[in-house]
Formats: C-alpha cells, sequence, structure tokens
C-alpha cells in the first residue's frame, strides 16, 4: 500500500456506519456491437448461443439454490427461459436469416418481448426477467461478466450504476460490507432498503464507476466519504471514528426523551411480519409505520380476509401492548397491482394512488379494514390505522367513517401532500392523529421526482420551504390538541429530529438501525435547543445552510453519530 | 398422432403458474407435444415462452397433440391437468 495514492471523494450517505473492503463492481448491461459479423455458418453459431444459455441457466439455478425463499422463484424462472426451446429456435431463425450472434440473440428476446408487451398485465412484466436472460447471454457471448450482482465469494463494498430494488433485497449485511451508487437519490429504494439491512451506503458517488474492480475502499455511510486505497492512517481513523460512534450510541434504551425529560416516541417503519419479529426485539416503542404492501404485490389475485388477518395477528402479536400505526395499501401506477390495475397514468405520482385507489376499489379497501378489525379484535393491540395519499378533509372523513364503523380504536391519516399540510387542522378535526411522510411530502413540495438522482439537491430534507411546509402541519396539530409523527426517512436523520421535534413532531418512525442514533442525539439536546434549532433552519435560505447552522448549535456528540 | 380436446379451466387462463405447471409436464413426458387455439396453428408446447404467449384465456378450447409411444396415455394426464383450476391449488 502507497500512500501516495489514496484518493477521497464524496457522494451522499444515506445510511450510516462505515466499511472497508474490496471494491466489486456491478456491471452494467451489455450493448450488442453494432458492426458485429454477420453469420456464415448457422449451426456453428446456435452451438455458441446453447452454450452460453444454458451457462446462464446454470448460474441462475446456483444462484436460486442460494437465495432466499421469497427470490428463488424469479431466479428459477429466469433459469427456464434460457431454456426454453422456442427462445432457441427463434434465435436459430435470426442466425439463418444472417443476423450477428448477439443481435440474433436480441431480435429474437424483443420479438417475445413485443408479444409480452401487447398482452398486457402479468405478461408485460415478464418482459424485464426476459431482457435480464437475454443481458447475461449476451455478457458471456462477449466474453464479459454477467450483469447484475456477482455472487460474491468474500465479504465486498458493492459499486453499481444505481441498483435495482429486487437486487438489494438479496443482500446480507455479512457478504456486502456496503453500498455505492453513481445515481440513486437519499430517498430512492436502495437506500431505504439498505439502511432497513443496516448495510452503510453512499448514493451520487459520481465516479466510482471508474474505480478499478478489486480496489480497497474506505467509506462512511454517514457523511458520504469514500476513500480509494486508503493508507494505514486513514483506515485507522475510520476506525476510531467508528469507535467513537459505538460509543456514542451505547447510551441505553429507554423511552426516547430530550435531556429535559420531554417524551418523544421512538418507533419502527416495517414492512413484513419478519420485520416485525425483528423489530420487537429492540427497544423500540412500537410500529411508526407497517407498510401492509407486501401482501398486495406481486400477487394474481387479492389475498383473502383471512390471510390478511392473520398476518396483522402475527405483527401485532408482536409488539404486545406497543402501538403499531399500520398503513393501509399504498399502491398505484408506480407500484401497480395485477388485480386492481387502473391503466397507465401519464404522471403515476400525481395519479390515482394511496387512498384515491382505494376509493375506486372499495372491494379491496373494505377487505383490508375488515382483516385489520378481525386482528385487532383477537388481540387487542394497540392499533391505530392510517389512510396513504389524503389531500382533502373530505377523503379524511370518508375514510374515518369507514375505518370507525368497524369498531377499530384509532383512525389517521398520512400528510405527504402540501393541501394537507396546509389545512391539517381541517384534517385532525375529523381524525385521531397523522403521520407526515417526508420523502413525498419533500417530492411534492418541490415539485422534483424523487426517483431522479439528479435532483437530489431540490429533495433535501433540509431544504427551508419544506421544513415550513412540517411547521404548518404541526401548527394545526397543535390546535387540535392531536399528535403528529413523522415515518419518513428525515425521521432517522439525529441532526434533523431535533428540528422535527423543535417543530412540534410527537413521534419518530424510522428503519430499527437508526433508532439508537437518534434516541442518543435527543438525549444530548434541551426541547428549548430544539426549537431554536428550527427556528435558525427555517430561517437559512439553503439546505445546506439551514444544516450548518443545525450543527453549530449542537453538542459535540452529535458529530460523532453522523 | 394422439389429440385431445380441452377447455382450459384455471382462472388466470394458461398463464404465469399455469402455464409453467403444463409446460413442466410436457417436458416431463419426454414427447414433442404441440398445443393450438382453435383455428390456431399448432406450437410447440414444451417452450414457456411460446405457450404464455399464445394466450390461452380460462374457458377456451385448446387441442393439444403428440406423437410416440405413451403418447394416449401422456395426453390423457395433459388434458387431465388444464381441466384444473391449477392456480387455485
Amino acid at each position: 500500500m502507497t500512500g501516495q495514492t489514496s484518493a477521497t471523494f464524496h457522494g451522499i450517505g444515506v445510511s450510516a456506519g462505515t466499511a472497508v473492503g474490496p471494491l466489486v463492481v456491478v456491471a452494467a448491461p451489455p450493448t450488442p456491437p453494432a458492426d458485429e459479423a454477420p453469420t456464415t455458418d448457422a449451426a456453428q453459431a446456435g452451438v455458441l448461443v446453447r452454450a452460453a444459455l444454458e451457462a446462464v441457466a446454470t448460474g441462475l439455478e446456483a444462484r436460486a439454490a442460494k437465495a432466499e425463499a421469497h427470490a428463488r422463484p424469479i431466479l428459477e424462472a429466469g433459469a427456464m427461459m434460457a431454456r426454453d426451446p422456442g427462445l432457441v429456435a427463434s434465435i436459430d431463425g435470426q442466425l439463418q436469416g444472417g443476423l450477428g450472434l448477439t443481435t440474433a440473440v436480441t431480435a429474437a428476446v424483443e420479438e417475445y418481448c413485443a408479444m409480452f408487451e401487447s398482452l398486457g398485465g402479468y405478461m408485460a412484466e415478464r418482459v424485464t426477467d426476459l431482457r435480464d436472460v437475454r443481458d447475461r447471454a449476451v455478457a458471456r457471448l462477449l466474453d464479459q461478466p454477467e450483469p447484475g450482482i456477482p455472487s460474491l465469494s468474500e465479504p465486498s463494498i458493492l459499486a453499481a450504476q444505481d441498483l435495482a430494488p429486487a437486487e438489494t433485497a438479496t443482500l446480507t449485511a455479512e457478504i456486502c460490507l456496503g453500498i455505492i451508487t453513481a445515481a440513486g437519490g437519499p430517498t430512492s429504494h436502495t437506500a431505504i432498503l439498505a439502511a432497513q439491512l443496516g448495510i452503510p451506503a453512499i448514493v451520487q458517488a459520481v465516479g466510482i464507476l471508474e474505480v478499478p474492480a478489486g480496489s480497497i475502499v474506505a467509506m462512511d455511510g454517514g457523511v458520504g466519504e469514500i476513500t480509494v486505497d486508503p493508507t494505514a492512517a486513514e483506515v485507522q481513523l475510520l476506525a476510531e471514528r467508528k469507535r467513537r460512534r459505538e460509543a456514542a450510541l451505547a447510551g441505553g434504551t429507554g423511552k426516547g426523551s430530550t435531556k429535559d425529560g420531554y417524551p418523544v416516541a421512538l418507533l419502527a417503519n416495517i414492512g413484513t411480519a419478519e420485520d416485525a419479529r425483528k423489530a420487537a426485539a429492540l427497544p423500540v416503542e412500537g410500529v411508526g409505520l407497517f407498510r401492509t404492501e407486501f401482501l398486495f404485490l406481486d400477487r394474481e389475485t387479492m389475498p383473502t380476509v383471512e390471510e390478511q388477518t392473520a398476518t396483522y395477528i402475527e405483527v401485532f402479536e408482536a409488539f404486545g401492548d406497543r402501538r403499531v400505526v399500520v398503513r393501509t395499501l399504498d399502491a398505484g401506477a408506480d407500484k401497480p397491482l395485477k388485480f386492481a390495475d387502473l391503466g397507465p397514468e401519464e404522471n403515476p405520482a400525481l395519479g390515482r394512488r394511496g387512498l384515491r385507489l382505494g376509493m375506486v376499489r372499495t372491494d379491496i379497501l373494505d377487505a383490508q379494514l375488515q382483516a385489520l378489525a378481525a386482528a385487532y379484535q383477537a388481540t387487542k393491540a394497540d392499533v391505530r390505522v392510517m389512510a396513504p395519499m389524503v389531500a382533502t378533509q373530505a377523503e379524511a372523513v370518508w375514510f374515518a367513517d369507514r375505518v370507525r364503523a368497524l369498531g377499530l380504536p384509532q383512525v389517521g391519516v398520512m400528510i405527504e401532500v402540501p393541501a394537507a399540510a396546509i389545512r391539517s387542522k381541517g384534517i385532525l378535526y375529523h381524525v385521531d392523529f397523522a403521520s407526515l411522510g417526508t420523502n413525498d411530502l419533500s417530492q411534492y413540495t418541490m415539485a422534483a421526482d424523487r426517483m431522479q438522482g439528479e435532483l437530489a439537491d431540490l429533495l433535501s430534507p433540509w431544504e427551508p420551504a419544506l421544513l415550513d411546509v412540517i411547521a404548518l402541519a404541526c401548527d394545526g396539530g397543535a390546535e387540535m390538541g392531536k399528535p403528529i409523527g413523522v415515518c419518513g426517512e428525515a425521521g432517522g436523520d439525529p441532526a434533523l429530529a431535533l428540528v422535527l421535534v423543535g417543530l412540534g413532531v410527537k413521534s419518530l418512525s424510522m428503519a430499527p438501525g437508526k433508532v439508537p442514533a437518534v434516541r442518543t442525539s435527543l438525549a444530548a439536546h434541551s426541547l428549548h435547543t430544539c426549537q431554536q434549532m428550527a427556528a435558525a433552519a427555517r430561517a437559512a435560505i439553503t439546505g445546506a445552510q439551514a444544516k450548518a447552522a443545525v450543527m453549530a448549535m449542537a453538542a459535540p456528540v452529535l458529530a460523532d453519530l453522523l | 398422432m394422439a389429440t385431445r380436446q380441452v377447455s382450459i379451466a384455471s382462472s388466470v387462463g394458461l398463464h404465469a403458474r399455469p402455464a409453467s405447471l403444463f409446460v413442466q409436464a410436457v417436458t416431463a413426458t419426454g414427447l414433442p407435444v404441440t398445443i393450438a387455439k382453435e383455428g390456431g396453428n399448432p406450437v410447440d408446447a414444451r417452450s414457456i415462452l411460446v405457450v404464455m404467449a399464445l394466450g390461452a384465456k380460462h374457458g377456451e378450447t385448446v387441442t393439444i397433440t403428440a406423437e410416440g409411444e405413451g403418447a394416449e396415455a401422456a395426453l390423457d394426464s395433459l388434458v387431465e391437468l388444464l381441466s384444473r383450476d391449477l392456480d387455485a391449488e
């Protein structure tokens, strides 16, 4: 290791923690060369294609054997497609027509893709799987590594342009030390999932793909710093940061409160019954966001009331007398359901999603509410049901009536549309509580697509305009004497959490791994300091200035938590 | 050559899991089996892509044919499979 060669650069830290390890680059899909030689010997070319497809199928099967249960069927279906006699026959046809090797594979696959897309629904979604098989086969034919996450032979740091949610879901903290992407935003699914899995992650690290694979890389997912070929001193510095962070986090497991004893409930965001069991074992005060989508996505038909009830009981029982805030199905054009597809939309984020879908497909919403009511009756747990994507008082009334008619004890709404934040007093007149979804509230306040990494600056949760909108929502809550919490990523940031509390937020829900840092941060600051920080942040001109102002007022321990 | 006609019983049609189960059963027979919709050309029933692209819906009648030793018995078992609602199982 030569100390002179180390290079440091920055991205946006989205999942705290440090890591040092070899860099594994997730290859981008290959493109068939434009100047590919035409096929003259179709029989011989057919042999090469068959060998490539067989290698792809074998590779997918090997991964399926090692994968977790939920990822296995996708990988097995891919292997089946790679061995499909119909596909091979089509490729043979293209080769006989004189197309070059990879061009023939691409043409044959696209023929099926066009057919599947015209059939729509389930078939149209298989197009992604089919193109994945194509990319792998083409890469093999070009003697390149298969695209996607390779099987890791030793614990490594992954670098990619961006990662698909399905790819991230197959990772574990044991084998994946960290994730660095060149694109992606702080609220992208990769970022959320990495935090959920407790894997340090940095997004928007422009230049990471130019770092040679196999280089030793040191990363700090809190501040977003990456060092290539770190010196021994730099590794030591990172270890020191890690030690200080761990020492700061060792500060207790009690309920969340400020230095002067003002209580702030620290809650977990969960998505499955398995998440519930893991989170329930941790010192959290309950669940602030139970995303119920997993019961509905990737299914041909609606889950029955009985099946839903059984899952909800499992989750409620895991938390005993601790609260569980359940968000009803939040699907729509960007997360379509096979059994409730309302057709393509020009602007999915502004379309019929969340409660808007529930109001069209009342059968789906009512079945879910019935199951929640049955699970509540069976457990008498502290269940609080809330609707996503509420914009108006009328929607809040409509939802609250339906929930209360079934005997469920508490009903609330998500505040993620600025209209709901501006008129939160009126909305809270009709419901018992509200929860701020800061990710969507940010994208709607700033009119910036949260999936578009280039807009990350506009989507900073420190943006003073966003803080103003949150303040409006909290003021309405205070006037009505009803609690408002936060369940977006902002609540898990130990610095921003102080600002939110200063604005009047009563509970913070986050990936369970983020709770200890937020607990420590709260315990080091009084409510008065939090209020002063909120005022200073709102007085700033930019998000960066808002953060700097807060950091200047913070206790020294906060720097160790980031 | 053995031939049978059968109406698709699976509620989602010959798609997704039902298609996958059917193709696996066909492949297990080791025989060249074809499947055709009414008035359509017979296609290779060993190919999941071809079978899914066929787009046979619930209640539609398909014709399956096979050649070789055990073709009659193989088709009987395939008819039995398609007569069940595979998606509900």
